[in-house]
């Protein structure tokens, strides 16, 4: 495994079994500040559970997790640091657009958080008094991501995150993506569509089965594996790891 | 603080939810034709009270469960921001529980208000209906939480649980009681029965209801011997303290299984 100079999250010797399945084999990484990596692996390799104990949606059996040098630890508040977008956002039906706003901003303690851009960018203005269960996906989806941005965090959690939105949507979020990596923010993206990851990311992760495969730079990977595309690179070590 | 920002936005999107404000609606309707097919006596508090145990202990045991089931998503949303678990478990059941009793509170006492059963009811009989009311809410909301948390990765099981015990401790109890009363007749039982009624909270409040209303022919086999056995008024203390330990230890046990839950 590569040592990065400056990381922002570390996983360290991390392990989490449900029952008798262990999920996460002995984890141990580093995910470089200021860059978007990319989390790809099969269905069920761990990328989830991953991205969950950073969220501290699931304790691990054993290991630690550090966030800029800070052991985790049971704590809550460094979840100040992080915005995060749901692969699959559910809302409470009955609630308006912007009162989710201004309960999150309240569970967060930052009224002073600014949406009007985003709500404009994404084309929100005349949805922010419906109710959520009025909302086609793709129009929550977007509310997923004014709630993941808006706080301004410095570590971008991305969960599938332009399934379910239009072209025009997805072409939006992007260019939002791209615009939070120039702003220096640490971002963490997964999804099935490698292109995507190609585009928006410069450093990537690889697991299989909960064990770490490959971390590093994403061009290195695709070199080692002696191909042009992501996709054909990762559907190469797939293939070597049995998958 | 937090708990009141949940507690705040939960109430209001589910007051706006159609099915809490039928659930008053519910209540409204039967004690108002109950009052007027029983009159303002105590016939129809019973019938009320009745009612009440049968359905309370059903509804927000159900819903309880289906509530944490159907928040799921928003839960891990929530807990992906700087808020501790207690903060939110308490807004979670706190925004179930109050807008559930407060639909039982107005819809039963709404007819009782506008016949006057407060004011010609004795000792406070009506005040003891609702309180039953309110606590039997509470403790099976706590119940149906407790299940789904224990079985959160299988709603048919976790929401099956709750209608199975449900259904044993409202129907079948009284029945398994009698059936060992009825074999086991020749042994002194006066003491396995005491206990089995602090075992079913549904029991214990109707005991508590019919020991107010000092109705000795509808006490059945359980509530005959905890009058017996500890008398009108000890007996009153004992089954409401017994009831909220119910409500405690339920709790408890959620607060506990969702402060270590893996989502």
């Amino acid at each position: 495994m590569q040592k990065l100079e400056v990381s922002m999250i570390k996983f360290d010797k991390l392990t989490k079994q449900f029952g008798s399945q262990v999920v996460l084999n002995n984890l141990s990484l580093e995910i470089p500040m200021g860059k978007a990596t990319g989390i790809v692996g099969p269905n069920g390799s761990g990328k989830t559970t991953m991205i969950k104990h950073l969220l501290g949606l699931v304790k691990p059996n054993s290991g630690s997790i550090f966030i800029n040098e800070k052991k985790l630890n049971g704590h809550w508040d460094y979840r100040k640091e992080i915005g995060y977008m749901p692969q699959m956002a559910h809302y409470p039906e009955n609630m308006e657009v912007i009162e989710l706003i201004n309960f999150i901003k309240a569970i967060r303690e930052d009224e002073e958080a600014e949406e009007q851009e985003l709500v404009n960018f994404f084309n929100l203005r005349s949805d922010l008094h419906k109710r959520l269960r009025n909302l086609s996906g793709g129009t929550r989806q977007k509310v997923g991501a004014v709630l993941a941005i808006m706080f301004d965090p410095s570590i971008l959690i991305l969960d599938e995150p332009t399934a379910g939105l239009d072209p025009q949507a997805s072409h939006k979020l992007k260019k939002v993506i791209r615009r939070e990596k120039k702003k220096g923010k640490t971002i963490l993206l997964t999804t099935h569509i490698m292109s995507e990851i190609e585009e928006l990311a410069d450093h990537l992760i690889f697991i299989v089965e909960g064990n770490l495969r490959y971390s590093g730079p994403m061009n290195d990977f695709i070199e080692n594996q002696q191909e042009q595309r992501l996709e054909g690179a990762v559907a190469k070590m797939m293939e070597e790891v049995g998958q | 603080m937090k708990t009141v920002t949940i507690l705040k936005y939960q109430w209001k999107d589910l007051l706006r939810g159609k099915w809490i404000i039928g659930y008053g609606l519910i209540y409204l309707l039967l004690s108002d034709a109950l009052i007027r097919f029983g009159g303002t006596g105590p016939k129809a508090l019973l019938s009320i009270a009745n009612v009440m145990l049968l359905f309370i202990p059903l509804v927000s045991m159900i819903y309880g469960a289906l509530y944490l089931y159907q928040s799921r998503e928003f839960v891990e949303l929530l807990l992906a921001q700087p808020l501790d678990r207690k903060s939110l478990f308490w807004g979670l059941f706190g925004g179930v529980t109050v807008p559930l009793t407060f639909s039982f509170l107005i819809g039963t006492g709404l007819p009782l208000a506008y016949n006057g059963m407060f004011l010609v009811s004795e000792n406070g009989s009506t005040i003891i209906i609702l309180t039953i009311g309110l606590i039997l809410t509470v403790l099976f909301a706590s119940l149906g939480f407790m299940l789904a948390l224990k079985f959160f990765d299988d709603k048919i099981k976790g929401l099956g649980f709750a209608l199975v015990s449900w259904l044993l401790l409202a129907v079948l109890y009284d029945g398994i009681v009698m059936m060992i009363v009825y074999l086991l007749g020749n042994y002194p039982l006066e003491k396995p029965v005491l206990a089995l009624s602090i075992l079913n909270p549904i029991d214990l409040a109707r005991i508590l209801v019919l020991l107010k209303f000092d109705i000795s022919a509808l006490m059945g086999y359980t509530g005959a011997v905890f009058n017996q056995f500890f008398g009108s008024s000890i007996g009153i203390l004992v089954s409401v303290g017994c009831l909220l330990l119910w409500i405690f230890i339920p709790l408890w046990r959620s607060a506990k299984l969702f402060s270590k839950k893996d989502f």
